[in-house]
């Protein structure tokens, strides 16, 4: 059966309420007896299996039913919420995230059945005593009861062509039959359902009618049932097995129809015939036609189905509206431009030309928007994390998080995960002390760990910060040194920011890992990188016995930044305007050499200079002969590192964009931008230029 | 219907290139567009037959040298040389050629599989020789010949 076309809105969907789910756990953890929690569990975990039944999950559903039992059995008071069995529902919540991974990845659910966390859940469920077996089976049949009313779409009505073909069917010894399905209305992704059920039909059968229109249904433009007029070989009874077998349908309720006779139906149906409206004799054709189209469109998009999901944004209509407007506003001034003469009317030309400039700076910001996604998306598995680190390590740990509506780039989003992972775990693991020990120091029990995240002017500031112990200096130069990183009497003379700088190191990180010696250093050097990739900064806080903190400072984007173009030789390249610190004019007799390396000496700081020509292997450059060098002195890192130029053009706003697939990976360059007059003008990776 | 169309599955069209006085073949399906020279932008540290990067319409696009990969000797552009876009997978590439000359059908009975016909530079990326009228086309497996 093909689901594909319902791939991505079930994975958008599920990864929804796992997200819901994984909220409303840690909730229920901290006041097991709130029973609008224990609710919304219900129902997400009923969701869930509802989408996973319609795609053909079957492990997914094995698992959220057996889920549901135990919550059922909760919600009846049978079983108390213990902590064990938070965590298992956690183990369970893990497991169905692994499903919804695998589906993103593969398409499917994959093969693990996570047999121990359902025997838990079962075991659970046989321990809350004998009273309370029949916690079985309680996907909600109440619509039973109501089966007996009639149901509007089963009025439905046939034209001279529809009820011709009835006959026909009737005439070649065929039953033709009028089928009226209801679905369970709790339902999710009915049309997907109905695309089901229509699929199981036409196996067996033709459809005649549908009531509402297939294109209706599959809008989801009806209610919980429709009827259709199929006719098929096969008798009512199978018709009535096959769609009973089908999950979530409530009822089905078949009746034969007997031969059409100038309109008048012989049978059952001449009383509902009364109040009928007539149809367009196309209808029935149109539909047909569209039916044919639909299947295809579902056989193409299950060969694209092979393929990963594609990565997507959510974005909010207001902000298209946004864009559409612009957009409209710039064809207009567009049309405008074309009707104005340079020369008649100079001064109309040049207004339309302003008018132009402020459109596409205001269109740049409204694609900009569409990008943004709130830093949330990120921050709402962190409560999870150090629930878990927090029991791992024994240790009582509140995690206080605000400003999760601040907005980030998706590109930074995707990536700022992971360090942020690490300095959490860092701050659970290193930056706070033990229960027992901060009771000595007379702080409070549990430990706090904020994560706050604001917006400061074009940068977005994430903190992490924990009023554990501070970070040792002592200890960290202790370390260096004999770890050989630095001296004695260098490690003597160093200032307490260069000393943290020491946690960033490398060599020094992987050193603290091996000894397990307490203190901060586990991989804060991939930290840095991390974020220095992304354009950011990384710096530290700390006093001694109230803690740490550490300031990720990350540009709002990526896309588009400002930048210094410069000429070496005839290339024109861009230097990306944050990371650069100074421009000099020096005098290339006043360029010194320290072991091979050309140094200026800038306001008695050595500083180190590279020649761009040669890194980028320009050919014509002049300034091997000029007597007087144009230095772009930029930031790496903490460092400071002269570019050698030809000439500087100036300042520019530039949309970053990637050199490609076959281009990836040169050294020295973050990727193209596009220049006004339509060339192509490469950017400096300052980072990585030696 | 009166006239049903024969449609031939087998018969490819292919868009036929000069490059000095060898003529060469590539399927049609693969060409995004075909531009006249424009600015390139050179990329340091990438091999010589990379001649740089161009602007197409926003997109970032690499640009081939054919003659540099052929190891045939370098020319200057005239008025036809002419950069062929390819879509190969979810590469674009632009390949630099000295002339466009025509499109033509051929069918599986026009090609030729080669292996030892040629041996020059150029032999391990050649996909067959086409026959067209009297004349001989190479036709070029870009998807061999991208792979760095």
């Amino acid at each position: 059966m093909d689901m594909s076309q319902y791939l991505q809105i079930f994975i958008e969907e599920a990864n929804e309420h796992v997200q819901n789910l994984n909220q409303c756990l840690l909730q229920m953890e901290k006041d097991p007896e709130d029973k609008d929690v224990l609710n919304e569990i219900f129902r997400v975990a009923h969701t869930i299996k509802g989408m996973a039944g319609t795609m053909g999950y079957t492990k997914m559903t094995k698992l959220t039913h057996d889920m549901e039992n135990v919550l059922h059995a909760i919600r009846n008071d049978e079983i108390k919420v213990t902590s064990e069995l938070v965590d298992v529902l956690f183990k369970c919540l893990d497991a169905l995230e692994n499903y919804v991974n695998s589906v993103v990845s593969t398409g499917g659910e994959g093969d693990r059945e996570y047999k121990d966390v359902i025997a838990t859940l079962n075991a659970i469920l046989q321990n809350k005593g004998a009273a309370a077996a029949p916690a079985v089976n309680k996907a909600p049949a109440p619509a039973a009861a109501e089966a007996s009313e009639k149901y509007v779409t089963a009025l439905v009505d046939l034209d001279e062509f529809e009820q011709n073909a009835v006959n026909k069917a009737i005439d070649m010894g065929m039953n033709a039959l009028k089928i009226t399905i209801v679905l369970n209305k709790g339902c999710l992704l009915k049309s997907a359902r109905a695309f089901i059920l229509f699929q199981t039909l036409e196996r067996y059968g033709e459809i005649i009618k549908s009531q509402p229109v297939v294109q209706d249904i599959e809008d989801e433009k009806f209610d919980f049932e429709f009827t259709v007029v199929v006719v098929s070989k096969e008798d009512e009874q199978h018709f009535s097995k096959e769609l009973n077998s089908i999950a979530e349908v409530d009822e089905v309720i078949i009746r034969p129809m007997g031969r059409f006779n100038n309109g008048v139906a012989m049978e059952a149906e001449k009383l509902e015939k009364a109040e009928t409206e007539v149809r367009s004799a196309d209808s029935a054709e149109s539909h047909a036609v569209k039916e044919t189209e639909t299947q295809e469109a579902a056989k193409q998009n299950g060969n694209n189905a092979a393929r990963k999901t594609q990565r997507t944004v959510r974005v909010d209509i207001d902000r298209l509206d946004v864009l559409m407007n612009l957009v409209g506003e710039l064809i207009i001034t567009k049309t405008r431009l074309e009707g104005t003469d340079i020369t008649e009317k100079p001064q109309e030309y040049h207004e339309t030309l302003e008018y132009l400039e402020r459109i596409t700076t205001n269109l740049n910001d409204a694609v900009m928007k569409v990008r943004m996604v709130p830093i949330e998306t990120v921050f709402n598995r962190f409560p999870r994390m150090i629930r878990d680190i927090a029991k791992d390590l024994g240790k009582e740990i509140e995690l206080v998080m605000s400003g999760e509506e601040t907005e980030l780039d998706r590109t930074v989003i995707d990536e700022i995960g992971d360090p942020l992972i690490h300095l959490l775990r860092n701050s659970c693991d290193h930056g706070l002390e033990s229960t027992e020990k901060r009771k000595q120091l007379g702080k409070p029990e549990h430990g706090k760990i904020n994560l706050t995240a604001y917006q400061s002017g074009n940068n977005v500031i994430i903190e992490v910060g924990d009023d554990g112990a501070g970070i040792n200096i002592d200890k960290i130069k202790a370390k260096a040194i004999e770890n050989g990183i630095v001296t004695r009497e260098a490690a003597n003379s160093m200032s307490q920011q260069e000393a943290i700088e020491l946690l960033f190191r490398p060599s020094f990180s992987t050193a603290e890992k091996i000894t397990g010696l307490s203190g901060r250093g586990v991989g804060l050097d991939v930290v840095k990188t991390k974020i220095e990739q992304l354009g950011g900064t990384v710096e530290v806080e700390t006093a001694s016995g109230r803690g740490s903190k550490f300031l990720i400072k990350l540009p709002l984007t990526l896309a588009i930044y400002q930048a210094l173009l410069v000429n070496v030789g005839s290339e024109k390249y861009a230097i990306p305007l944050g990371s650069i610190y100074q421009i000099y004019e020096w005098k290339a007799e006043d360029v010194k050499s320290v072991q091979g390396q050309e140094v200026i000496l800038l306001r008695n700081m050595v500083v180190p200079i590279t020649r761009l020509a040669d890194s980028l292997e320009v050919p014509d450059s002049h300034t091997k002969t000029q007597n007087k060098l144009k230095i772009v002195i930029v930031r790496k890192g903490e460092k400071l590192t002269g570019l050698v130029v030809d000439s500087v053009i100036g300042q520019q706003e530039i949309v970053i964009k990637s050199l490609g697939k076959l281009l990836t990976g040169i050294k020295y360059l973050a990727g193209a931008t596009i220049l006004g007059d339509g060339n192509v003008a490469l950017i400096i990776d300052v980072n990585s230029i030696t | 219907m009166a006239e049903a169309q024969v449609i031939d599955f087998d018969t490819k069209q292919f868009i036929i290139f000069r490059l000095g006085e060898e003529r060469f073949g590539i399927d049609s399906l693969k060409i995004t567009t075909i531009d006249r020279m424009k600015t390139i932008t050179r990329v340091p540290k990438t091999p010589e037959f990379i001649k740089g990067v161009i602007n197409l319409r926003g997109d970032i696009i690499p640009v081939m040298d054919l003659r540099a990969k052929f190891n045939l000797p370098p020319v200057e552009e005239t008025e036809e040389t002419r950069i062929i876009i390819l879509k190969l997978e979810e590469i674009s590439i632009g390949v630099i050629v000295d002339q466009v000359l025509q499109t033509i059908q051929l069918s599986g009975e026009d090609i030729e599989n080669t292996s030892s016909l040629i041996n020059s530079a150029a032999a391990e990326y050649i996909s067959g020789i086409g026959k067209v009228g009297g004349e001989i086309v190479t036709l070029i497996n870009f998807e061999k010949l991208v792979k760095l």
